[in-house]
């Protein structure tokens, strides 16, 4: 095919994923992953073009307040709450920063409820505060958002479970199988510990990176605080190996 | 003592919780943004290729529709080409085609649908091609990590019986839950594909 079609460039494979970092998908003390878990192993594929490639975003898809969650629903005033930044680096397993690639948020209001339907805690909705954000990292993979810090929230799932504050991140990469979706605790919150989906992850090194850190050379003087949140992405092989996904 | 690798850790996956379409399908939850939409509609007028409509439902163990999932696609267009920088150099949008959509499924009922053109053939390993397919990539709560697995269609069978993804799973049986079975003709096809995260008929998903 290779030599047929010679315009065809071979994206590099990514790095097998390392399942040890991940939750694994049955685990009881999150309740709702009995039912929902895959029993069966998962089928180990070669990669092909499928899975190497991925859809392509740009900065002129966004909105100008998009990446500004105190702004971009704010109909009479600001959101109520602790006014931060979150702002960081997303990066490969290579340790090389991913360009150009979009990050989509979303959160609670200050009191812990949400925009939605089904959120039917008693904390009141905020008027001025949709919850939902998107960015494009910039050429060398920095984003950041501007935000209301999220209030914890209880759930049912034991008798008496709490959400530690968080906000849940999807990112992209530059393929389909880099696909991410996880969620930012904050540093010092003591409610991390205790939370069972917290805990499904089985590595508290791995737990720990996701605490986002405070970040006070970022905060500014007199209006927001900062915390900074790196995320990794899987890895490419480097090109000595980029033309092994049609063989030679 | 052996210098370490300089690589880096990937970040650890969460659930997608219950509220996932505040953030990804935000005019599902009640809400805009003001730039484009990712939507479930992959096609535009222009696009090239049969169009088609697939929708489906996710069901749980105890065969539960699971009405908070987010279901993802990506696919190639009607030539077998991605719409991305390596496969198809300087076109994005070519033609109106996205090649990626999204659906929260119904609040109500479960259901998922998408609006696309049926993709073409597809290039694999080793000079081996792919019958045409979807890949798609599921978060719910409750979902600790997302799951990937892929849509094939249910006419497609030569091209499916020689298919080396299909062929790599050794239980028969269970190619079947990967292909989406062609449920009405006329302007728009539509496929009927159902996800099964658990029990008897449970989806293929794979480790990529
Ligand atoms: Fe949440």
């Amino acid at each position: 095919m290779g030599a047929k079609d010679q315009t065809r460039r071979q994206p590099a494979e990514l790095y097998a994923r390392d399942r040890t970092q991940h939750p694994p998908a049955l685990t009881e003390g999150y309740k709702t992953s009995v039912s929902r878990s895959p029993q069966k192993p998962l089928l180990s594929l070669e990669q092909t073009l499928s899975e190497v490639t991925g859809p392509v975003f740009r900065q002129s898809d966004l909105g100008p307040l998009d990446h500004d969650l105190i702004k971009n629903h704010a109909h009479d005033g600001d959101p109520i709450g602790e006014r931060i930044i979150v702002h960081g680096h997303v990066l490969d397993e290579n340790g090389r920063g991913v360009p150009n690639t979009l990050v989509e948020v979303w959160q609670a209001n200050a009191g812990g409820r949400y925009r939605h339907v089904n959120d039917r805690y008693l904390a009141p909705l905020d008027p001025n505060f949709g919850g939902c954000g998107r960015c494009m990292s910039d050429d060398n993979g920095y984003y950041y958002f501007r935000t209301i810090k999220p209030g914890a929230y209880p759930w049912r799932n034991h008798g008496n479970n709490w959400r530690p504050a968080h906000i849940h991140f999807s990112i992209f990469g530059s393929a389909f199988a880099q696909r991410l979706i996880t969620q930012l605790y904050f540093e010092g919150d003591p409610l991390v510990d205790q939370c069972p989906i917290v805990q499904t992850i089985p590595d508290p090194q791995a737990i720990d990176r996701l605490v986002a850190r405070l970040d006070m050379n970022s905060a500014i003087p007199f209006d927001c605080l900062a915390y900074r949140f790196d995320i990794v992405l899987r890895g490419r092989r480097s090109t000595l190996f980029e033309n092994r996904l049609e063989g030679n | 003592m052996v210098p370490t690798l300089g690589y880096l850790k990937e970040t650890p996956s969460q659930t997608a919780g219950p509220y996932v379409h505040i953030g990804l399908a935000p005019a599902q939850a009640g809400q805009a943004f003001a730039g484009k939409t990712i939507s479930n509609k992959l096609a535009g007028p222009d696009t090239p290729g049969e169009r088609i409509t697939i929708e489906g439902r996710v069901f749980d163990g105890t065969g539960t529709p699971i009405r908070d999932a987010l279901i993802e696609c990506w696919q190639a267009d009607a030539n077998g080409r991605y719409n991305c920088h390596e496969d198809l150099p300087g076109g994005a949008d070519h033609d109106g085609f996205a090649g990626f959509g999204r659906c929260g499924s119904d609040f109500e009922t479960g259901l998922f649908s998408f609006e696309t053109i049926k993709p073409g053939v597809v290039p694999g390993r080793n000079g081996v091609q792919q019958a045409p397919h979807i890949s798609l990539w599921i978060v719910a709560r409750g979902l600790n990590v997302g799951l990937q697995t892929r849509l094939y269609f249910s006419e497609e069978t030569a091209a499916n019986a020689a298919d080396p993804v299909l062929n790599t799973i050794e239980q028969e049986a269970r190619r079947q839950t990967l292909i989406a079975e062609r449920i009405s003709t006329g302007d728009v096809a539509v496929y009927r594909f159902n996800i099964h995260l658990q029990g008897a008929e449970e989806t293929v998903f794979f480790d990529i």
